[in-house]
């Protein structure tokens, strides 16, 4: 619904819901930075807002490609919204590829922004475009926006002293300019971020400052085409509290230095580069102040084994990778599980097999995070659900880790791990405190002396006199903790790990609901990152009264004890899962309940309208 | 001022758990775990502050023996865990027990990176040239033509020499010895305990079940004092029986040579003295082999320089100072933040 109303600037804007903005251009253009700039003043406006960063894998793909496209999607609104969007609403292309790539996506009569100078003949050919798109009535059905952006640029940033490549690449920012003008945005975060940003180059901040003045400045002072206006989106209802923008990488990152803190022990991080987990590596090497202690190791296995060193003297180990780095850590994560060592293995999920889609998200994992190890070695396993949540998954992770002396594989994906949401910021002394207790007193002491509770083995630390201890892969007497080949001590050291695993069930929350009532016609079950479409389509059904219900899981192993009696209140199960489907696999396992999987595997969140979709075909009629 | 109460001392048997020694009969391993006992007795090393880890293999199950704490791993990884171990406690007085699969084969990249950073670890490298545990396949130190039952043939691939591997990776200590050698063995020991940074000790050991005998030629009492020669820093490179062998620079200036002195008119200040802080010379003599050459013996190199843990220490240190800890909330509020208040 839209009205027009009156704003600061004197002018008159129509007044918006909610916007998907999608910005699209060369993997060079600056894309992703132009909409975490524009992320930014969206959220200090007050908006709700979700985003999705969308980029290829290659660093620089030869220019003007359409697999060298880098995309970023923003859903902001003056409502609650949980997703970044199906369909972008406006959609600025820098380049012919990108108007080739997302054009597609962009609804009839939707806003297409192009710069027209990146339309030459060849990168017009280069995209795949037999005709010039601007002239052959691709973009008949669309309000277009066709601007000269170089050669504005260019002039804008004329008494900058820059060279004029370096003018061009400021183009992104006049790009900027021109939409926090459409969108009623302020420049000044955006502002003080160039100042900070090139507080050494003087000359470069100076242009990109004058190239986002001046896409501005051309909003104000040019009449656009018909049906393209200036627009407000009034700030959301939220909740009052203290907020900031968060990505999930953020969110694990200080997830863990809080768990780690509730626990009273050092983190310790042993990694390797991967695509998309990498950025943990880096967030968590900035807060070294906060007792972090970060390692590059020179491959995967190193990685969680130095993880698991350092927790053997006493650390939180963590180790973070995504799918095919796990699978090489996979038989350290045996080790630690056999010595029961408290470690958090951070899987950054993406598309795979193998190399796969890694740029791309995906939920393919779930298997191999439940069952991919050799022998009988059963995890907790948490998964996270939105960017904010990691916060807390974290935490869970590491409290489970240090009570129950176990990895714990954390969950998260791609899309998760980059995209932005505005988090109401947790006051963390709230948080309960976890601290561990090491083992100090000789008395009766062996290293597999457990806990009559949580089954949890003594955690007794190098250094301690007295309780000096061999640990190894070797199986260990149950009375002893010295190495054991004797068949009935094996089967029963199987049975207590597992017991001990299972016994976390007694020690999370009962599975609630997220959505609609307990009992129904539909439930629709998700795990991870699906959990804004989901919630959102289901919450559009019960709007209209029907009889759905939407139920979201942390802890995928050991599953909530109430989880199965849950299930059993509705006549149907669906499980969306963007993979080939896992979860429903657990769950027709576990409950004996024929639930139906509902899969999408493009390396792309699911659509809010897709779900939406297949509720309406359970529950109509 | 504080008196710390004596302590009874330490005596070699004090460092050997109480679990039963499952080595074969016979095993060059025996030897070198007394070595190892009679080592740390004389360095008084508390019980506590040691910890032994190691891989998979005969080698990999001494950890068990020792009275100290032990982390027995998985195949090759040892340095790995040993790494991080070393991180998040410098206090910890770390050795590794490997063995010549474990840590050239399976573990080469652990070993190599465990070097080349320089952490402070004491690496033993056991070297009995075959695989025993898995009952007897060549190993990537095995010489030439070794018959084992994956090799029927011999084995067609060029060994090893891992002290070369420990100097190429830019090992700042290398050193060698051999099980039976116990006389030599604590001084290696004690030079590579001292040493503050990753310490590559390549021990000889005899496979008395798959490779018996392997080394005989120059480790046999009968052999070798013509056959092998110990280094001293400071000393010149002479050995052999009678002593009057030595190494000397080579004709062409490039590399060296087995001389002796009293023939063709050479002195003993012809002989090279050992100078274990010269690499190029270190790389010469871990590379002599027989029977062209002595085997080399003793500290090959020994040049510190920054250990890794220290220097990383040093960056936490840094930081802690310059960028005190917060509070988590304070954590979490750092950088752009924004409040909506009630009725907004």
């Amino acid at each position: 619904m839209a009205t027009n109303v009156a704003t600061s600037d004197g002018g008159e804007r129509k007044a918006l819901d909610s916007v998907v903005i999608r910005f699209a251009g060369d993997s060079g253009d600056g894309m992703q930075l132009t909409g975490t700039q524009f992320t930014q003043s969206t959220a200090l406006m007050g908006n709700d807002l979700a985003t999705f960063p969308d980029f290829p894998a290659e660093i620089r793909a030869p220019a003007g490609t359409t697999f060298g496209v880098s995309a970023f999607q923003i859903n902001f609104a003056s409502y609650d919204i949980q997703t970044p969007g199906d369909d972008p609403d406006v959609l600025v292309a820098m380049n012919p590829a990108a108007l080739k790539v997302h054009l597609k996506d962009v609804p009839k009569g939707g806003t297409v922004i192009l710069n027209t100078d990146a339309f030459s003949d060849r990168n017009i050919a280069r995209a795949g475009y037999e005709e010039n798109p601007l002239e052959d009535g691709t973009l008949d059905n669309y309000i277009v926006i066709a601007i000269e952006i170089n050669k504005l640029t260019n002039a804008a940033v004329e008494d900058c002293d820059v060279t004029s490549k370096e003018a061009t690449r400021c183009k992104n920012f006049w790009a900027l300019g021109l939409m926090c003008w459409m969108y009623n945005r302020d420049r000044q975060p955006t502002v003080d971020w160039v100042n900070q940003r090139f507080a050494k180059l003087p000359n470069i901040a100076a242009a990109n400052i004058a190239a986002l003045n001046a896409g501005h400045a051309y909003g104000e002072t040019v009449e656009l085409p018909s049906g393209a206006e200036a627009y407000v989106v009034p700030r959301a209802d939220v909740q009052p509290g203290t907020y900031r923008a968060v990505t999930g990488t953020e969110a694990v990152a200080w997830g863990l230095v809080a768990g780690a803190r509730k626990a009273n022990l050092n983190l310790f991080l042993g990694s390797y580069p991967i695509t998309p987990a990498s950025a943990l590596l880096h967030t968590l090497t900035n807060l070294k102040h906060y007792g972090v202690t970060t390692f590059q190791a020179e491959d995967e296995i190193a990685a969680v084994c130095s993880a698991i060193g350092a927790a053997y003297t006493g650390a939180l180990g963590v180790t973070s990778s995504s799918g095919p780095g796990i699978a090489l850590k996979t038989e350290a994560i045996g080790l630690a599980l056999v010595t029961e060592l408290p470690l958090v293995v951070v899987n950054v999920q993406r598309g795979g097999p193998s190399t796969g889609l890694p740029t791309k998200t995906e939920q393919s994992d779930l298997f191999q995070a439940v069952y991919g190890r050799n022998a009988d070695t059963p995890l907790p396993v948490v998964a996270s659900r939105t960017a904010g949540d990691c916060f807390e998954t974290a935490i869970e992770a590491v409290r489970i880790a240090t009570k129950y002396m176990t990895p714990v594989i954390l969950l998260t994906d791609g899309f998760l791990a980059n995209s932005a949401e505005p988090w109401e910021i947790p006051d963390a002394d709230a948080i309960p405190d976890f601290p561990v207790e090491f083992r100090t007193d000789p008395e009766g002491f062996h290293p597999y002396l457990r806990d009559e509770t949580t089954l949890a083995r003594n955690w007794a630390v190098p250094g301690t006199p007295g309780l000096m201890h061999r640990i190894g892969g070797i199986e260990k007497d149950y009375d002893s903790g010295h190495i054991s080949y004797d068949s009935d001590n094996h089967h029963r050291m199987t049975k207590v790990r597992a017991a001990k695993i299972d016994g976390i069930a007694n020690d999370i929350p009962e599975q609630d609901v997220a959505i609609g009532d307990t009992t129904g016609k539909l439930a629709v079950l998700g795990w991870g990152s699906t959990f804004g479409a989901v919630n959102q389509a289901v919450g559009r059904c019960v709007k209209e009264g029907l009889s759905v219900s939407h139920i979201h899981l942390r802890h995928i192993h050991p599953f909530p004890l109430n989880l199965g009696e849950l299930l059993s209140g509705f006549d149907k199960v669906m499980v969306p899962e963007m993979n080939n489907g896992q979860l429903v696999h657990l769950i027709r396992d576990k409950f004996l309940v024929d639930a139906e999987s509902i899969t999408q595997i493009t390396g792309q969140p699911f659509k809010v309208s897709t779900l939406e979709r297949e509720i309406r075909s359970r529950v109509e009629g | 001022m504080n008196v710390e109460t004596p302590v009874e001392a330490l005596k070699p048997n004090d460092y050997a758990s109480d679990q039963e020694v499952r080595w074969c009969p016979g095993c060059g391993d025996y030897a070198i775990i007394k070595g190892v006992h009679r080592t740390l007795a004389e360095m008084q090393i508390p019980l506590e502050k040691l910890v032994f880890f190691s891989g998979i293999g005969c080698a990999a199950r001494f950890p068990y023996y020792m009275a100290s704490y032990g982390f027995h791993t998985i195949h090759g990884r040892a340095p790995a865990l040993a790494t991080g171990a070393k991180l998040a406690n410098p206090d910890l007085d770390i050795w590794i027990v490997m063995g010549d699969g474990d840590a050239l084969s399976i573990g080469g990249n652990h070993t190599m990176h465990a070097i080349r950073r320089n952490v402070d670890l004491n690496m033993l490298l056991f070297n009995n040239e075959i695989y025993g545990l898995t009952k007897g396949q060549y190993s990537p130190t095995s010489q030439l033509g070794t018959r084992s039952p994956s090799t029927p043939q011999g084995s067609v691939d060029a060994p090893l020499t891992p002290l070369s591997v420990a100097l190429g990776a830019g090992g700042r200590f290398v050193a060698r010895t051999f099980d039976t050698n116990q006389k030599h063995m604590p001084g290696v020991l004690k030079a590579a305990h001292a040493h503050k940074g990753a310490s590559f000790v390549e021990i000889i050991q005899n496979c008395i079940v798959y490779n018996d005998g392997v080394f005989d030629g120059w480790t046999d009492k009968k052999v070798v004092s013509d056959n092998s020669i110990t280094v001293e820093h400071g000393k010149p490179l002479i050995f052999g029986a009678e002593d009057n062998k030595g190494i000397a620079r080579s004709d062409d200036g490039f590399g060296i040579q087995v001389v002796t002195i009293g023939e063709s008119g050479v002195t003993e200040a012809d002989i090279l003295v050992h100078d274990e802080k010269n690499k190029i010379l270190a790389m010469m003599l871990a590379d002599m082999k027989q029977p062209d050459f002595p085997v080399a013996l003793g500290v090959l190199y020994n040049n510190p320089a920054t250990a890794y843990d220290a220097s990383v220490h040093e960056q936490l240190a840094a930081v802690k100072e310059n960028t005190p800890a917060g509070t988590l909330n304070e954590m979490l509020r750092k950088g752009r933040t924004w409040t909506v208040s009630e009725g907004a």
